[in-house]
Formats: C-alpha cells, sequence, structure tokens
C-alpha cells in the first residue's frame, strides 16, 4: 500500500488532451510543483478544471491548454490573473464559464456517478448562452418547479496539495479550508496527492483530528512528498502566500520568469525562491 | 464626516432587518458597513474574515469553509453586496469580461458566484465609482440577474455619489438618496440609462456619533476607507 511516486511519475500519468482537475481555490494550496512539472513537460491540450489561480496562469502561459472550465481565475490579492486575462482576449484558450456553486455541483455529480444535479444557480443568466449545452429539468413534484440540470463534470486525472498524508493516501488539511480537494479525488480516474510531508499512519494521526481527514486511500492513487510544493499559493498553516514572488509573476514578463524559475527541476526552483 | 464614512453607513443599512443571514461583501467599504450593522442595529448578522471563519466583532464565533457558503446560498440564508464592473436599470451585473464573451475586449473576474447569489437570495452592489461606464443600457454577460430575468431580490446598489434601489412598479432602479454634498443632476449625468428619479429625494442619513466612534476608533481606526 505504499502509492509514493515522483512527481516525474505523475507528470508521465498526464497524456495530452486530457481533463485535468485541480484542486486548492485561486491563489490558495494549488499544487503548484506538480503544475510547474507539467509546463516543463510542454503538455499540450489539456482541458484544466479548477477553481482558477495561478494553476491556469502558468499553463496557459506555457500553450499547455485547450480549455478551462471554471467559475473565475484570480490571484486573490491580486484580483486578475494576468496570463488568463491575455489568452481570453487573443483567443487562444477556450472557456466553459460556470457559477461557482454550479461547478461544485458538477464535481459532486461525478463523485456520484450521476448524469447530473439540479441547481438554481445559472438560470436567468448568460452562463445558459454561452454553455449552449446546457439543460433545463423540471421538479417531478407539485412544485413543478424549473432548474438547471448541471451536468456531471468528470476528470481524467486530479492534482491536489494537503498539508500531511501517509504513504497509502490518507491525506489530512491543516488550514481552515478543505477546499474541494476531495470532491476532485472523487471525479477522476486517476488521482494525485502532493502534500508537505508523509507520515507514518500513526504520526498522521497525531496531527489532528479526525474530521480534517480529507481523502483516505481508496480516493488516491499516488503521493508525492514535495516540500513547499503549494508555493507560491498559500498552504497554512505551513506557510502563507508568498506576496512578493506572486507580484514578480504576476508583472514579469512570461518568457523572463520561464527562464529564471521554471525551466529546471524543481529543487532549482526552490532554491531559487528560497 | 467623510464621503467613505457616509458610504460605510450607507452600505450597512442594506443589511438592515436581516436577522441571522450570512453577511459577505467583496470590498473594504461593504466589510465595514456589514461588521458595523453587527456591532448596532443588526446583531443577528453573520460575518466572516473573508476566509473560514465566521466573527463576531472581530473575534471568531463559527466555521464556514466554501462548501457551506454555497448551501446557505442555496438555502437563501444570505445577502452579499458585491462589486459590478457594468450594472443596468434592471440590477443585471457583469463581473465577467467587457466586449463580447466570445473574444472579450478586457477579461476580468469571471461570473464567480453571481449567478447563484441573485437567483437565491438578497443581493446589492457595492459601486466605488458612479460613472456610465459602470451604469450602462446593457451589461456585456450577465454575471448576476437582474429582476427583469427572476432575481431573487437585488436590495440597493450603494456608490460614492448616492443610493440607489428598486422601489418602482416594474423593479427597475430608482434614486433612493444622494450623498451629503452630492446633486441629483451630478447622478443623472454619471448613469448611462434613466433613473427614476422621485419628486424630493433625501440626502443620504448622515452616521450618528455612535457609528462614527466604531468607524474611527474601532473598525478601521487606520483610515484604510479613504483610500
Amino acid at each position: 500500500m505504499d502509492k509514493r511516486v515522483t512527481i516525474a511519475e505523475v507528470v508521465g500519468e498526464i497524456r495530452d488532451g486530457m481533463t485535468v482537475g485541480i484542486g486548492g481555490w485561486g491563489s490558495r494550496r494549488k499544487p503548484m510543483a506538480l503544475v510547474r512539472a507539467l509546463v516543463r513537460a510542454g503538455k499540450k491540450d489539456l482541458t484544466l478544471v479548477t477553481y482558477g489561480g495561478p494553476d491556469v496562469g502558468l499553463l496557459v502561459a506555457a500553450g499547455c491548454v485547450k480549455r478551462v472550465v471554471t467559475g473565475f481565475v484570480s490571484l486573490d490579492s491580486i484580483p486578475l490573473e494576468p496570463h488568463f486575462r491575455r489568452a481570453r482576449s487573443a483567443g487562444t484558450i477556450e472557456l466553459t464559464e460556470y457559477d461557482e456553486g454550479m461547478l461544485y455541483w458538477g464535481l459532486l455529480a461525478a463523485a456520484n456517478r450521476l448524469p447530473f444535479l439540479p441547481i438554481r444557480a445559472g438560470l436567468g443568466s448568460d452562463v445558459m448562452r454561452v454553455n449552449p449545452e446546457l439543460r433545463t429539468i423540471r421538479s417531478p413534484y407539485a412544485d413543478a418547479t424549473e432548474l438547471v440540470a448541471m451536468p456531471a463534470v468528470p476528470l481524467d486525472v486530479s492534482l491536489v496539495h494537503l498539508n500531511r498524508t501517509d504513504a497509502g493516501g490518507n491525506g489530512r488539511y491543516l488550514g481552515p479550508d478543505p477546499y474541494f480537494d476531495d470532491l476532485f479525488c472523487l471525479a477522476a480516474k486517476r488521482r494525485f496527492v502532493s502534500c508537505e510531508r508523509v507520515l507514518s499512519t500513526e504520526d498522521l494521526i497525531e496531527t489532528g483530528p479526525p474530521q480534517t481527514l480529507l481523502t483516505n486511500r481508496s480516493m488516491v492513487d499516488g503521493v508525492v512528498e514535495t516540500p513547499h510544493g503549494a508555493h507560491f499559493t498559500s498552504c497554512v498553516p505551513d506557510y502563507g502566500r508568498d506576496e512578493a514572488f506572486q507580484r514578480e509573476y504576476a508583472t514579469t514578463d512570461w518568457a523572463a520568469f520561464r527562464a529564471r524559475y521554471l525551466d529546471s527541476g524543481e529543487d532549482d526552483y526552490q532554491k531559487a525562491v528560497a | 464626516m467623510t464621503r467613505a464614512e457616509t458610504c460605510v453607513v450607507a452600505c450597512a443599512e442594506a443589511w438592515r432587518g436581516d436577522g441571522a443571514v450570512l453577511a459577505s461583501s467583496a470590498g473594504l467599504i461593504p466589510q465595514l458597513g456589514a461588521r458595523l450593522a453587527q456591532l448596532t442595529f443588526a446583531p443577528e448578522l453573520l460575518v466572516t474574515d473573508g476566509e473560514a471563519t465566521l466573527l463576531r466583532d472581530g473575534r471568531a464565533e463559527g466555521w464556514l469553509p466554501y462548501r457551506a457558503v454555497f448551501s446557505m446560498v442555496a438555502a437563501g440564508a444570505r445577502h452579499v453586496m458585491m462589486g459590478a464592473s457594468q450594472l443596468d436599470r434592471f440590477g443585471n451585473q457583469n463581473i465577467s469580461c467587457v466586449g463580447p464573451w466570445e473574444r472579450p475586449r478586457s477579461q476580468l473576474l469571471g461570473v464567480r458566484g453571481a449567478p447563484g447569489n441573485t437567483v437565491n437570495h438578497a443581493t446589492s452592489y457595492w459601486v466605488p465609482r458612479h460613472s456610465p461606464r459602470v451604469f450602462v443600457e446593457r451589461v456585456d454577460m450577465v454575471s448576476g440577474i437582474g429582476h427583469d430575468r427572476g432575481a431573487h431580490e437585488i436590495r440597493r446598489v450603494v456608490t460614492d455619489l448616492a443610493v440607489l434601489d428598486f422601489e418602482t412598479p416594474d423593479r427597475s432602479m430608482r434614486l433612493r438618496s444622494v450623498h451629503p454634498g452630492v446633486t441629483v443632476d451630478e447622478v443623472i449625468a454619471a448613469t448611462g440609462f434613466a433613473l427614476t428619479i422621485p419628486a424630493g429625494v433625501p440626502a443620504t442619513r448622515e452616521p450618528t456619533e455612535e457609528e462614527l466612534k466604531l468607524i474611527r476608533e474601532h473598525l478601521d481606526p487606520h483610515g484604510l476607507r479613504e483610500k
């Protein structure tokens, strides 16, 4: 039950054209070490499903992305993601734009092997106009309410980053919010969790109360220990967002940024930002 | 009393009478408004730290991760004050992009939770610069829905010039009050569509002594609201 793998092995499982779910939220607890590895590997035509942050920006800037499925893309302290903005105006990526709650529902439907789940969010809005495949459904009960039939959002692969795991894939978040990382794992065929530290199961259990154990072994196919692996997004309480570095990312020419930080491996990246 | 302080109180007023609902806000002025309302005339309001902790007068009182926020949205137990890059006379709002959606001139945030918010629970807006670029005949991408598209309730729009509401027969936008020192004509000139203007437009109420003291000494002692 030792599922420890290397970053290279995770990247090796992701083929061009796959639908990749990325956990975290905005610029919070993103599996950035895995994202950097996808950039280096030059993956193509990926469909990203995510509550978008710099994960989207890096992969879009590197030309890895065909489509983004999301409700927003933001760096939190910097509201707008520059690479995503540029690509949208240049028309170089496709977008499936949902309400945030619709995306949650789509992942929940996929996790539960349902074709859709009904939801109010989206009704009357231009989300219905820009996603002409969306259908509504009428309640079969006396209320006869019309609702959006949010389709399941199934994933080929999910990438999430947690604070602590054991080698088998039991995982724990230590910060204030689990985000939707468990759902990303449940909605995907192959599930990879990077983490700050891999512990023995016994030590993992000691790190907090049972309800913060977000993933169990059945939800995870591979575990990667990547200390500081969410940098430059926040991974509290291990570390906060690196605001200075995020500003540099948002204001530096892409080619220069890539050459300075991304083109060598994760170890060199961590040395460069230490 | 400064304009920013008037705006904080005008934002607070949007939540009057709401009871135990989640007061969510985007931006410092509405955030100060929600906290002021909680400290004064709306003590039951729930306010967060912008992440996952519920705060009562700045101190933690509960837990509200994003997945629980979506439940409060769906249950209708929330009144959000969002920003708006564009807003039309029925309260349709855009924060997604400017220009054609297929290839926008300017990509903004995306629709975020605006479709779900506006269809499920009370929504208000904060507009820090009242201008015809924001108040438009037609928004480019309907993120938040207005009253002509089935909005639950668009309660108020607070700007740097005025307070607007939708208390008209067709639930289109009306000038509710102008901030002290602002004329009705200035508001009309800064709005890109025809507003309903009542016969006598009152001035936005001034903060009480107690409210001013709370804003200046307790909620925002470093005066960040004036920036």
